[in-house]
């Protein structure tokens, strides 16, 4: 099938306002016999199910946690961003346009990332209408703080706990909606499969996670807003019931995968502990505002990090990239992490950190302080007073928090840092309407690959979900289900329904009969390693292939040995996890194969044979600029369909922050 | 900072389903680094009994940062534990050493029927957010967002209410199981902010009228909630919604 990605002719700042105009729309008559899906309830799926049941539409949404509330997107520390210059700093829509096509390394779409621009600032107004309690200046104003990649200000914070905030707002209107019986909510529900009738997805197969039973469900169209598969590592920043099993199921019945390799490690997350760990923690990047990161200038040095004077320390970002420093991109900021540390620079016990220091950023804020409060020669301890409290008020917080993991104090000892795997590009192909290569399925905010290319910058994962859900999915819905108005409600039992669910039961039959010796935790641990070791920071064909042949025989391992406790019709949680580790056994592969074909270096995706003489990473745009498109065929068989991206207005270059 | 490992006995509350009765069981377990979450720590317990061929206690846990609000133990007589404004997933092992007994049960609340061992419905929480907690705005609706300045130490004191993470410890730690601070923190956000101002007595009678119908107890002002809150929501706020119910009442 060739991959048609719609996109609006015309010049690019008039592409979704045309969209917008011409578009077909569903009457509010009809909007009431539609009904619609919506899988997922964080930033995209909350937003785009309370927004569609403003409208009329007929909505059932599902989650796996207790409550909609509780989604990933609640993690998200640092901010959104909005191209609304309040600093009059010179930023623009299109400059946000252009920071993100650059910062995803000239691997996305102009089109789709032109549109996430312009709504960024709509974004931001239906925020604080329906009360988000973003900070502000003594003024009134909203302020904002700068983050990577960018040399403007334009992210909206509410302290460190904007994603948090932001949930709550778009949870709250998805309560309303439920109150107004607009939007049906199931939560502790898992979706096990797509249901297609006369090639369209017209419903799902779900699982009530409290009873164990599986549930068929119809809708007109069906929206996955299931986040990212950053959990194929085991260790991740991502909620330990973040998975891909919807978007997985959804690619075997027809989805294409969009980049499936791209993957974002995050350079600031609190180093792994040892083998007991289950998860990462992220100190958000807003900290590189006013941290330096540094590590000592002599290999193996053991003393305290206060002890190491200020010229026996490396700043090695500020050094490699004076005109960025420490705000450099991600993917940037955590290669040269790991450089460091493998050529023997790294710091705390496992010598695989390196130091994330505040103590310019409390003197510098302590001198301004002690000046607003008359005080000329203000001594240490009060400058230091001033500046803690300053930094404590930005990031408070996140500080606790690292305290609380590590048992250090971050005010008075630099933080150890390492990156870690946070964000995944790539997901579920997508046309500039959000549909998939399935019709009537749609993927939204993290869970497809559209808008960060090969890398994300900070603060865009939020900025795209909400976009998705309030602003794109509206319009985009309706152009499509204005030619379904005629389709009545299919009852749950058509064939297509009755088949699928026996798939879905079949397959859990099977796990539970397994009855090996091997539980699921230590199966997705042996993944997540193998993932780590040959398709995480650094990759290489060598290891590529490698993996490969490791994890289909971990597979077949598997499906042979795996432990799963308890009984199918009860409360469970082995056996969902079971189900979605099988899942990410399948994927892993996939992403290893989409690894080895992307012979270049781009973004979050680092080809250690791709590389220039300095060891920045070397994109090969004359055979690789485009999005890799994977068909399943059969288990283990994919096929490559090619998006060739074409860049009107930006012209790609190598990316420089130096 | 000194690590080093301990054994622990550990009496876990087991209930099949809210259909059943249940009683505490003991578990020991052994090699735990104080390094450890709370969490990490009953993953290796579950592991140990997945291995033995037996059923892994079930708990709710999700972000493991302290932000989601779905974990919910009650560990030696209290919500999330010992440690001060700290979720469970956020406790680490270095609080306890070599030889402690820990104690862990359900949140106890007939509103939160329990599902099973220490795992608990609150979708009572939704059904009062649902019954008015929010601010009605449809998408599209919204002016420029600097239209409307608000005072600095409002927005602050408006956020500070908004970090509740609806995890029910207060309605665990409260003797009457009442959900005021909870309720008071979400009517605090809202009518702390002008544009809350057009709803708030609307909304501050409607979820304390849900609230009294889920059957959480009434509000002695015995401060538990306060003391046991991961985030540090203030009793103030419960003050703050008992004027604004009053004046839904008789304003």
């Amino acid at each position: 099938m060739a991959l048609n990605s719609k996109i609006p002719s015309g010049p690019i700042d008039s592409k979704w306002t045309t969209y917008k105009s011409t578009c077909k729309l569903v009457n509010p008559a009809n909007k009431r016999q539609i009904e619609v899906i919506v899988v997922g309830t964080g930033l995209a799926g909350a937003s785009a199910a309370a927004s569609l049941g403003e409208m009329g539409y007929k909505v059932k949404a599902f989650c796996f946690q207790d409550s909609p509330r509780r989604a990933h997107s609640i993690a998200a520390q640092g901010g959104i961003n909005a191209a609304k210059n309040y600093q009059n700093d010179g930023d623009s829509t299109y400059r946000l346009f252009y920071d993100t096509i650059k910062g995803g390394d000239y691997r996305a779409r102009e089109g789709n990332v032109h549109r996430l621009a312009e709504v960024s600032a709509n974004i931001i107004d239906q925020c604080v209408a329906q009360g988000v309690p973003f900070a502000r200046e003594y003024g009134g104003l909203l302020s904002n703080r700068s983050f990577g990649g960018t040399q403007v200000q334009r992210t909206f914070y509410a302290a460190g706990q904007t994603g948090q905030q932001l949930l709550i707002g778009a949870y709250q209107g998805l309560e309303r909606q439920i109150s107004l019986g607009n939007v049906t909510m199931y939560s502790r529900h898992e979706m096990l499969d797509i249901v297609k009738i006369d090639g369209k997805a017209r419903g799902i197969i779900a699982r009530n996670l409290v009873t164990g039973e599986l549930e068929r469900h119809f809708g007109h169209a069906v929206l996955l807003c299931t986040g990212g598969y950053g959990n194929v590592f085991y260790l991740s920043t991502n909620a330990m019931g973040s998975n891909v099993t919807a978007a997985w199921k959804a690619h075997r019945q027809g989805a294409y995968f969009g980049n499936p390799c791209f993957t974002q490690i995050h350079p600031t997350c609190i180093p792994v502990s040892g083998d007991h760990q289950s998860k990462l923690t992220l100190m958000s990047e807003s900290l590189r505002n006013d941290g330096r990161i540094w590590v000592p200038k002599a290999k193996g040095d053991n003393r305290k990090p206060t002890d190491i004077k200020e010229e026996e320390r490396d700043y090695y970002l500020e050094r490699r990239y004076p005109a960025f420093g420490n705000l450099v991109p991600r993917d940037v900021a955590s290669r040269a992490a790991k450089e460091r540390c493998d050529a023997g620079y790294g710091v705390g016990s496992s010598k695989m950190a390196v130091y994330l220091d505040f103590a310019s950023a409390i003197e510098r804020y302590g001198k301004v302080e002690a000046h607003k409060e008359g005080l000329q020669n203000a001594d240490k301890a009060t400058i230091y007073n001033f500046g803690k409290n300053v930094v404590k008020e930005k990031y408070g917080n996140l500080f606790e928090m690292y305290e609380k993991i590590t048992g250090e104090n971050p005010y008075e000892v630099p933080m150890r840092i390492y990156p870690a795997v946070h964000y995944t590009m790539g997901g579920l192909w997508v046309d500039y309407e959000l549909m998939t290569t399935v019709p009537n399925l749609y993927a939204l905010g993290e869970a497809n690959f559209s808008d960060h290319g090969a890398n994300r910058l900070g603060a865009s994962a939020l900025m795209q979900g909400l976009a998705d859900g309030y602003f794109v999915i509206p319009y985009t819905l309706g152009n499509n289900l204005a030619d379904d108005i005629r389709t009545k409600s299919i009852p749950t039992d058509h064939p297509a329904f009755v088949a699928a669910e026996k798939v879905v039961n079949d397959r859990i039959q099977k796990m539970m009969n397994i009855k090996g010796k091997e539980s699921v935790e230590s199966f997705h641990k042996r993944l997540g390693k193998i993932m780590w070791d040959k398709c995480g920071m650094g990759r290489n064909e060598k290891g590529l292939k490698e993996a490969i042949e490791e994890i289909k025989a971990l597979r077949k391992e598997f499906w042979s040995n795996v432990r799963i406790p308890g009984e199918v019709n009860e409360y469970n949680p082995e056996l969902d996890k079971a189900g979605r580790v099988a899942d990410f056994l399948e994927l892993g592969e996939l992403m290893c194969i989409d690894a080895l074909q992307r012979k270049e270096s781009c973004g979050g995706h680092f080809r250690e044979e791709s590389q220039t003489d300095e060891g920045e990473a070397l994109r090969d745009d004359e055979n690789f600029m485009y999005v890799a498109a994977w068909e399943f065929k059969a288990d283990s068989q994919y096929e490559l369909h090619k998006e060739v991206l074409e860049y009107e207005v930006v012209h790609p270059s190598a990316r420089s922050y130096k | 900072m000194q690590h080093y490992t301990m054994n622990l006995t550990l009496k876990v509350w087991k209930q099949k389903n809210c259909k059943t009765k249940g009683a505490f069981e003991t578990y020991k377990v052994s090699n735990i680094s104080s390094e450890m979450s709370f969490l990490e720590m009953f993953d290796v317990l579950n592991e140990q009994l997945v291995a033995e061929g037996k059923e892994p206690i079930a708990f709710d846990h999700d972000c493991r940062e302290g932000i989601c609000g779905m974990c919910s133990m009650y560990i030696d007589g209290r919500p999330h534990g010992p440690w001060h404004q700290t979720t469970t997933c956020q406790l680490h092992m270095r609080q306890y050493k070599d030889g402690d007994t820990i104690v862990v049960e359900p949140w106890r609340s007939n509103s939160f029927p329990v599902i099973k061992d220490l795992v608990v419905d609150r979708t009572s929480f939704d059904r009062i957010i649902a019954a008015g907690g929010y601010i009605s705005v449809n998408t599209g609706n919204a002016v420029d967002a600097n239209c409307l300045p608000i005072e600095k130490d409002k927005a602050d004191e408006s956020f500070a209410a908004a970090s509740c993470i609806g995890c029910g410890a207060c309605v665990a730690a409260c003797p009457n199981t009442s959900a005021m601070l909870f309720v008071s923190a979400k009517v605090s956000h809202l009518a702390l902010l002008p544009q809350g101002d057009p709803e708030r007595k609307v909304r501050a009678s409607n979820m304390v009228n849900q609230m009294d119908k889920e059957g959480f107890g009434s509000c002695t002002n015995i401060g538990a909630c306060e003391a046991e809150c991961p985030k540090g929501i203030s009793l103030e706020n419960i003050a703050r919604l008992n004027r604004e119910y009053i004046g839904s009442v008789f304003g």
